[in-house]
């Protein structure tokens, strides 16, 4: 099988693959603050897991796989969803429970699926996906497909008893698995060093004598580094890799969250690392695009937002009649 | 040719597992000590010789990666043979079996497929009690997106494994650890049982027998007995607990007009409980005496043989039940 480059992106970091990421970094954000405003609005209950302030994780990661490979996500998982190719009025109208969503309406937000695409579903337990992405990479290893996986999964779920056993399991059989831990300090209320013994999450990765490596998760380009390197040694039989993504979520677990365990100041330090910016800066600094050229990105993004929540809000709901449909394969 | 061959429910077992990896490339199985060992219960004996390492895959004592693993490989295009070594096990898998593997399809709009055997055994019989003993097939038919299988003749167990590694559903596939050994015809061929269909055992008019799995047997052990007195029982093995055969079985009960579910597991909140239900639900007027569950005991299952004989329905408690739907 052909390898094909997700979206045919060129292997080195040239100026249009700069603008994808640009580009793939603002949709998320936008797509998530439009999620806000829909929960502020009150027209959407669930689903209020969003993605600010992560976005060069999925962004990166994705920008250095295939089309066929996999991915396995969280709870946390619009923009996995997005990066790995998904479309966002799909997407959209899947989060706002309506019959055109990607999942017709059952998955929502926690579970957002698309196989289309290589995303194997977001995943509403902490650690549920990573035997499923243990399981994807066998198979893809007994295929002989050359396709990778990548797991991405908080800081919470390393201390889930299924993370130590996908972790041996993916080491002993050397599967061609990026676990992409995305740590953004707290697991719901509790920060990592009241959870853990430690201070990088990656050292988990030594119990198993698994590759390990730390990236910067604000820099899209550190992340898309990272992830070609050790996604290049998983493809060619060399085993997984743990990548600890430091990064930070902007706002709350969810909307109910006051954030009282942290400070507006630690927010504030973190804001100024912000994702987008980190990324124009680079491309400006390089000289990919110009400032203008943000600018255009920004207005073409925020017009397809805006197509796709004009798309979630007109689809129709689900029909009842049709509730149990998709329990069993025929 | 073979028709009147006999085999051992543990060996057609082993036939319908050889057949299916000689016929479909993509079954494989995992599982802890079904490699080299060959199984707890000697079911995946010689697969590693004549499959490799590659497809007969011992792995650490992992329930939940284990079954999470056959996930992922069952949505990707292979057919994954999962064993969870005993049934009990499925607590530290559950979140893998019941939030995963039968919600996937159904979460994701019906986009994926999970062909996924969870291969396992239960009940008693081996004084190896709390934690390596229950029926615990009543959760499974508490959850939607699973099919659960029973079998209890070696006809059945190869024809039912077929057709549980050809189904693109999750299959719950629980052997009876004390009933391995049970010989019985078993053609050499390739045929399949269809999921979701019962067996009538045994035709009779007094009174219907409903069960499955090793209490099948006993419920047939019975309808001797009670056929040396005159009464006539109708003997049907349910053979698939989910979704269980209620076609059969209301027909059968608007002939006999008495009803009698027998099972190993627990009394409360069990198979039978549902069985019941359905029954006056779909044929009350039909019932000439209450429906009777004879059921294990609400207990947790005992060490001593004594007592653990004492947990579960035997043929003089089903001989009994059948009696009181009589008087």
């Amino acid at each position: 099988m052909a390898p094909t480059l997700a979206r045919n992106m060129p292997r080195t970091l040239t100026p249009d693959l700069a603008l994808w990421m640009l580009r793939m970094i603002l949709t998320i954000r936008m797509f998530e603050e439009k999620m806000l405003e829909f929960l502020n609005a009150g027209v959407i209950k669930g689903g209020s897991h969003l993605y600010i302030g992560q976005e060069a994780v999925a962004t990166g990661v994705c920008a250095a796989l295939r089309n066929d490979d996999y991915i396995t996500s969280t709870h946390r998982g619009h923009g996995h969803g997005l990066a790995k190719g998904g479309d966002p009025k799909a997407l959209m109208a899947e989060i706002l429970g309506k019959a055109t969503g990607v999942c017709r309406g059952r998955g929502g937000s926690l579970h957002l699926a698309d196989l289309d695409t290589g995303n194997l579903g977001a995943n509403g337990i902490v650690g549920g996906s990573l035997g499923i992405a243990a399981g994807a990479a066998l198979s893809a290893k007994m295929r002989n497909s050359g396709q990778i996986v990548a797991c991405f999964f908080g800081d919470g779920a390393v201390n889930t008893g299924i993370f130590h056993e996908a972790m041996n399991m993916t080491k002993v059989w050397e599967l061609p698995v990026l676990f992409v831990c995305e740590n953004n300090l707290y697991g719901m209320s509790v920060s990592v060093n009241r959870a853990t013994g430690l201070t990088d999450l990656a050292d988990r990765a030594d119990g198993y004598r698994m590759r390990k490596a730390i990236v910067d998760g604000q820099d899209v380009f550190a992340v898309l580094e990272a992830a070609r390197h050790y996604g290049e040694i998983a493809r060619s039989g060399g085993g997984p890799t743990f990548i600890e993504c430091k990064t930070y979520r902007f706002g709350g677990h969810s909307r109910s969250d006051a954030r009282k365990y942290r400070t507006r100041e630690e927010e504030r330090q973190w804001r100024e690392r912000d994702p987008i910016t980190v990324c124009a800066r680079r491309g400006i600094e390089e000289g990919w695009f110009d400032t203008a050229t943000v600018e255009q990105i920004r207005s073409e993004v925020a017009a397809i937002i805006e197509e796709a929540a004009g798309f979630a809000l007109s689809s129709p709901e689900p029909d009842p009649h049709e509730l149990t449909d998709d329990l069993y394969a025929a | 040719m073979g028709s009147s061959r006999e085999l051992t429910i543990q060996d057609a077992l082993n036939e319908a597992l050889r057949m299916e990896m000689r016929r479909d490339e993509r079954v494989f199985c995992m599982g802890e000590d079904i490699a080299i060992y060959g199984g707890a219960y000697g079911v995946t004996k010689g697969l590693l010789q004549e499959f490799g390492e590659e497809r007969v895959r011992d792995t650490a004592i992992s329930e939940a990666a284990i079954i999470g693993a056959g996930i992922g490989a069952a949505m990707t295009g292979m057919r994954p043979v999962v064993e969870l070594m005993y049934v009990d096990f499925a607590g530290i898998a559950m979140d893998q079996i019941y939030n995963q593997a039968a919600k996937i399809r159904y979460m994701f709009g019906g986009k994926a497929k999970v062909p996924l055997v969870i291969r396992t055994q239960g009940g008693t019989g081996k004084q190896i009690a709390a934690q390596h003993s229950n029926s615990l097939e009543a959760w499974f038919l508490h959850t939607p997106g699973l099919k659960t299988v029973m079998p209890s003749t070696p006809y059945d167990a190869k024809g039912l494994l077929i057709s549980a590694i050809r189904d693109d559903n999750p299959v719950m596939f629980i052997e009876h650890k004390a009933i391995y050994n049970e010989k019985g015809p078993c053609p050499e061929g390739d045929y399949t049982v269809p999921i979701g269909k019962a067996a009538i055992r045994r035709p009779g008019k007094d009174a219907t027998i409903v069960s499955y799995s090793r209490m099948a047997l006993r419920s047939m052990a019975a309808a001797d007995t009670l056929a040396g007195e005159g009464i006539s029982c109708e003997v049907i093995d349910l053979r698939t607990v989910s979704p269980w055969d209620t076609h059969v079985v209301i027909e059968s009960v608007a002939r006999t007009h008495r009803a009698v579910i027998v099972e190993e597991g627990t009394r409360t909140g069990g198979v039978g409980a549902e069985i019941s239900a359905r029954i006056m639900e779909l044929a009350f007027d039909e019932l000439d005496a209450p429906v009777e569950r004879v059921a294990g005991v609400d207990t947790v299952i005992p060490a001593s043989a004594t007592l653990e004989a004492a947990a579960i329905p035997n043929v003089e408690s089903i001989v009994a039940a059948v009696r009181r739907t009589l008087l």
